[in-house]
C-alpha cells in the first residue's frame, strides 16, 4: 500500500484559529465518503510562515499551495486533485491577485525567507568538502582566480550593494579597494566571528552548517586586495563551529584551495584561526585586531581604519561571518541578481535569529525591505500564549526597542536606525506584555557594565552611573529628576565614547523612554511595575477567600516565610519574602496574587 | 586526494553534483539527515541519530539508508530536525524528532511509506542553489 498523495494542513496556532482543525477532519471525511482514504494521507504540519493567508493546505507531491482555505474546501480538494489530478485553481497562492491562473514561480515565491547566506545550512553535511563543491562551492573562486582581475572582483562586490552585515553596514566593496589601494607588500583578510550580542548565533549557524563558504570567501577577499594571509577570529565558547572550521581549513587545504598556488593559478592564501576568550569588545574591530595581536582587546580611535593601517601595521580587510557568506554568491550569480534583491540602499538578504517571546523562533534569511509584521506575525508565527506584542529589540544590547506603529516599516540599514534602533549583527528579540521596559533596560546595562573595556571615561562611568540610576528606579527609589539625567548620560556617551560599544550602550535606554516614559513614571511615582518583573515592587499575598490551606506553597516555598494551620488559608510573611514566585507558580487555586 | 587543478576541480563538481542529484550514495536509495547545529544537538539530536540507526537496525533497514548530518535549517523551535529523502515519497522535514519518536519515524516512513503526523515542517525558503 502506497499512497499516491499526501495533503498537510497547517496545524500552527494562526492556522488552528482559522478552523484548520475544522478542515483537517472534512479531509479525512471527504477521502473516506469518496472511498480515496487509501490514496491520500492527511497529516497536519507545523506552521508555514505565511499566516496572513492562513489557514494553508499544502498537497505532496505536487507541490500545491492552497491559501484562505475553508472547511467547505475540503470536498473539492479531494474530488479534483485527489481523483482527478487537477488543482484547485480557485485556492492557489497568487502573487498578482490579477492573474488568473497561479504561475509556478508564485507558488515557489510564497515563502518570506529567501536564503543566500544560509543557502547551504541544513542542506549539506558540512564536515563534507565534496558536497560543497557539488553545490557550486568554489565556483566563484574559480571566477575570481582565472577569469576575473582584482579590480573587476571590487568592482563587481561594489556593484552588487554588499554592505557590512555586522551593523554598521559599510559598504564591503570600498573597504576591499581602500585596503588594496593602501600601500604595502603584507597585508590581511581577517574574519569577524566574534558573535556577541545575548540573544544571537548567526554566525555561528552559518559557519556550523557552511564553513566553506567563509573560507572560499576569505580566499577571494585575498585575491581581490592583495592579502596572502587570514585569521578567523571566533569566540571559544563556539566549539562546534571552531571543529568544524579545522575540518574544513584541512580539507581546503588537501585539495589544493588553501595554501600555495592555489588550484595552479599562482596565488598562495592561507588561513589560520585565532580563538578569543569571549569579550564583547573584541567584536570592535580595533579591539579584535588587538587581541589577534596577542594585546589586551581594547579599541583605539579611528581613523587611520584597520584597511590603511590594521593587524600588525599593515592594510586590513576585517569582514563579518554574514558579509563574507554572501561573497561566493555575488561572484557567481552575479551583481546585477544580487542587487535586485532588497531595497534601494539595503541589497540582499539580512540573517536574524528571532528569539523572545515567539511562537516559532528560529535561524531566519529574509530580503531587505521585509517589515518587522511580517518577521514577527508570518514567520515568527505570532505572539506566544496569544499575550499582546509590546516591542522587538534590535542589534541586541547597541539596539532600540522598535513598537507596533513602526512595525510596518520596511527593515533596510537606514530605517532601522531612523527609529532609534540598529540593525546590528541581527539578534531579534521579541517582547510581549509581560516584559518591564526598566527591567530590560537595566540587563542590557549591567552587560555593557561588564563588558565596558574601560578605556574611555565616556563608556567606563556612563554605563555605570545609567546602571546605578535604573537599579534605583527598578526597587521603587527612582526621582523624576533621574529620568533627565539618564538622557543627558546617555547622549553623552552616545557623543563622547571611543568605539560603538559606548556609543550604542545608551539605545536600549533612551529607545524605551522615548516610547515607554509612563512606565518608568509608574516605577518612579506609583513604585509599581505593571509587568510584576521588578522584584522589589511586586507583592505576593493570599487570598483567604480562595486559599483552600493544602499546603502546597508552604512546602515549595523556599525562604519559608509562608504559614497556616491545615484547610485554613495560609499568609505570606511579606517581610522575608524574596518574591521568588515559587507559590504563584505552584498554587493550583489561584490563591496567590501578584501585585 | 592531492592538490587539484582547475580542470580537476571542475570534473569533481560535475561528478559530485550528479551524485547529490540522483541521491543515491553506496547503492542506498535512502537519505535521513540529521540537523546537528548546536541547537539541534542541544535539543537532542545525537540521541536521535543513534536512535535511528538502531531502528533502522531492527527493521532490517540498514542496508537501503545512509544516516547523514547536516547543519542548522533554522526551525530552532522543532529542534532536533530530520529531513527524509526516498524515492516515491516526497522529501519531507520533521521536527521534535527526539530519540523516543526516531523509532516511529523509521516505520511510519521508511518501511510504510507514509508521513509521521505532527511532526512535519516546511522547508523555510527556496533553494537558491537550484533555482
Amino acid at each position: 500500500m502506497a499512497y499516491k498523495n499526501f495533503i498537510l494542513v497547517c496545524g500552527g496556532t494562526g492556522c488552528e484559529s482559522s478552523r484548520s482543525d475544522e478542515i483537517y477532519k472534512n479531509l479525512l471525511k471527504e477521502a473516506e465518503a469518496l472511498g480515496v482514504s487509501r490514496d491520500v494521507q492527511v497529516v497536519k504540519t507545523g506552521c508555514f510562515g505565511f499566516c496572513e493567508k492562513g489557514p494553508i493546505v499544502k498537497v505532496l507531491p505536487s507541490e500545491s499551495f492552497y491559501v484562505e482555505v475553508k472547511p467547505e474546501d475540503a470536498h473539492e480538494i479531494i474530488a479534483e486533485q485527489v481523483i482527478k489530478g487537477r488543482e484547485v485553481t480557485r485556492l492557489l497562492y497568487r502573487k498578482d491577485k490579477k492573474s488568473d491562473t497561479a504561475r509556478l514561480e508564485d507558488i515557489e515565491f510564497y515563502q518570506k525567507q529567501f536564503r543566500i547566506v544560509l543557502r547551504n545550512c541544513g542542506v549539506i553535511n558540512p564536515e563534507s568538502i565534496d558536497e560543497y563543491i557539488a553545490r557550486t562551492g568554489y565556483k566563484a573562486l574559480e571566477k575570481a582566480l582565472f577569469e576575473m582581475t582584482p579590480e573587476e572582483i571590487i568592482a563587481e562586490v561594489k556593484a552588487s550593494g554588499l554592505r557590512g552585515r555586522g551593523g554598521a553596514g559599510f559598504p564591503t566593496g570600498m573597504k576591499w579597494e581602500a585596503a588594496r589601494k593602501s600601500p604595502g607588500d603584507v597585508k590581511y583578510i581577517v574574519c569577524n566571528a566574534d558573535e556577541g550580542d545575548p540573544g544571537a548565533y548567526m554566525d555561528r549557524s552559518t559557519i556550523e552548517g557552511d564553513p566553506h563558504s567563509i573560507l572560499e570567501a576569505m580566499v577571494i577577499a585575498g585575491r581581490a586586495v592583495g592579502a596572502n594571509f587570514g585569521y578567523i577570529y571566533i569566540r571559544a565558547e563556539y566549539p562546534l563551529a571552531i571543529e568544524r572550521l579545522k575540518i574544513a581549513i584541512q580539507q581546503a587545504k588537501d585539495y589544493g584551495l588553501l595554501g600555495k598556488d592555489i588550484l595552479g593559478s599562482g596565488f598562495d592564501f592561507d588561513i589560520e584561526i585565532r580563538l578569543g576568550a569571549g569579550a564583547f569588545v573584541c567584536g570592535e574591530e580595533t579591539a579584535l585586531l588587538q587581541s589577534i595581536e596577542g594585546k589586551r582587546g581594547m579599541p583605539r580611535p579611528k581613523p587611520p581604519f584597520p584597511a590603511i593601517k590594521g593587524l600588525w601595521g599593515k592594510p586590513t580587510v576585517i569582514n563579518n561571518v554574514e558579509t563574507l557568506a554572501n561573497v561566493p554568491v555575488v561572484l557567481t550569480r552575479g551583481a546585477n541578481w544580487f542587487s535586485s534583491i532588497g531595497t534601494e540602499k539595503s541589497k540582499g538578504t539580512k540573517v536574524f535569529a528571532l528569539t523572545g517571546k515567539i511562537n516559532n523562533s528560529g535561524l531566519i534569511e529574509v530580503p531587505m525591505g521585509t517589515t518587522l509584521r511580517e518577521i514577527i506575525f508570518d514567520i515568527g508565527g505570532g505572539i506566544r500564549n496569544g499575550k499582546k506584542f509590546k516591542g522587538v529589540q534590535t542589534g541586541g544590547p547597541s539596539g532600540g526597542i522598535i513598537v507596533e506603529k513602526d512595525l510596518d516599516s520596511p527593515i533596510s540599514y537606514e530605517s532601522l536606525t531612523a527609529l532609534g534602533s540598529m540593525m546590528g549583527s541581527g539578534g531579534m528579540i521579541v517582547m510581549d506584555e509581560d516584559d518591564c521596559v526598566v527591567d530590560i533596560s537595566k540587563f542590557y546595562m549591567a552587560f555593557c557594565v561588564d563588558e565596558s573595556c574601560g578605556k574611555c571615561a565616556p563608556c567606563r562611568i556612563g554605563t555605570k552611573q545609567m546602571h546605578g540610576l535604573l537599579d534605583k528606579i527598578s526597587k521603587g527609589q527612582g526621582e523624576d529628576s533621574d529620568l533627565a539625567k539618564l538622557e543627558q548620560i546617555g547622549k553623552a556617551m552616545t557623543k563622547a565614547s571611543l568605539c560603538m560599544l559606548g556609543g550604542s550602550a545608551a539605545n536600549p535606554t533612551l529607545s524605551t523612554l522615548r516610547h515607554f516614559r509612563d512606565e518608568y513614571l509608574e516605577h518612579i511615582h506609583d513604585k509599581k511595575c505593571r509587568a510584576g518583573k521588578c522584584k522589589d515592587l511586586v507583592i505576593y499575598e493570599i487570598d483567604p477567600a480562595k486559599c483552600i490551606g493544602c499546603g502546597l506553597c508552604a512546602r515549595r516555598c523556599p525562604v519559608p516565610c509562608i504559614t497556616g494551620e491545615k484547610k485554613k488559608p495560609h499568609v505570606i510573611d511579606g517581610s522575608k519574602c524574596i518574591k521568588c514566585g515559587e507559590c504563584y507558580a505552584a498554587c493550583k487555586f489561584g490563591a496567590v496574587i501578584k501585585r | 586526494m592531492a592538490k587539484m587543478t582547475l580542470d580537476q576541480l571542475r570534473a569533481l563538481r560535475a561528478q559530485k553534483q550528479g551524485e547529490l542529484e540522483k541521491r543515491n550514495v553506496e547503492g542506498k536509495d535512502i537519505q535521513v539527515i540529521v540537523g546537528m547545529g548546536t541547537c539541534g544537538i542541544a535539543a537532542g539530536a545525537k540521541q536521535t541519530f543513534d536512535a535511528i540507526v538502531a531502528a533502522l537496525e531492527k527493521h532490517n533497514m540498514t542496508g537501503k539508508v545512509v544516516v547523514r548530518q547536516t547543519g542548522c535549517m533554522g526551525l530552532c523551535y522543532v529542534e532536533p530536525t530530520v529531513e527524509v529523502v526516498m524515492p516515491d515519497m516526497p522529501p519531507v522535514i520533521y521536527g521534535k524528532m527526539t530519540s523516543d519518536v526516531a523509532e516511529d519515524l523509521v516505520v511510519k516512513h521508511l518501511v510504510e511509506h507514509s508521513l509521521l503526523d505532527s511532526h512535519i515542517f516546511d522547508r523555510p525558503a527556496i533553494d537558491i542553489v537550484k533555482h
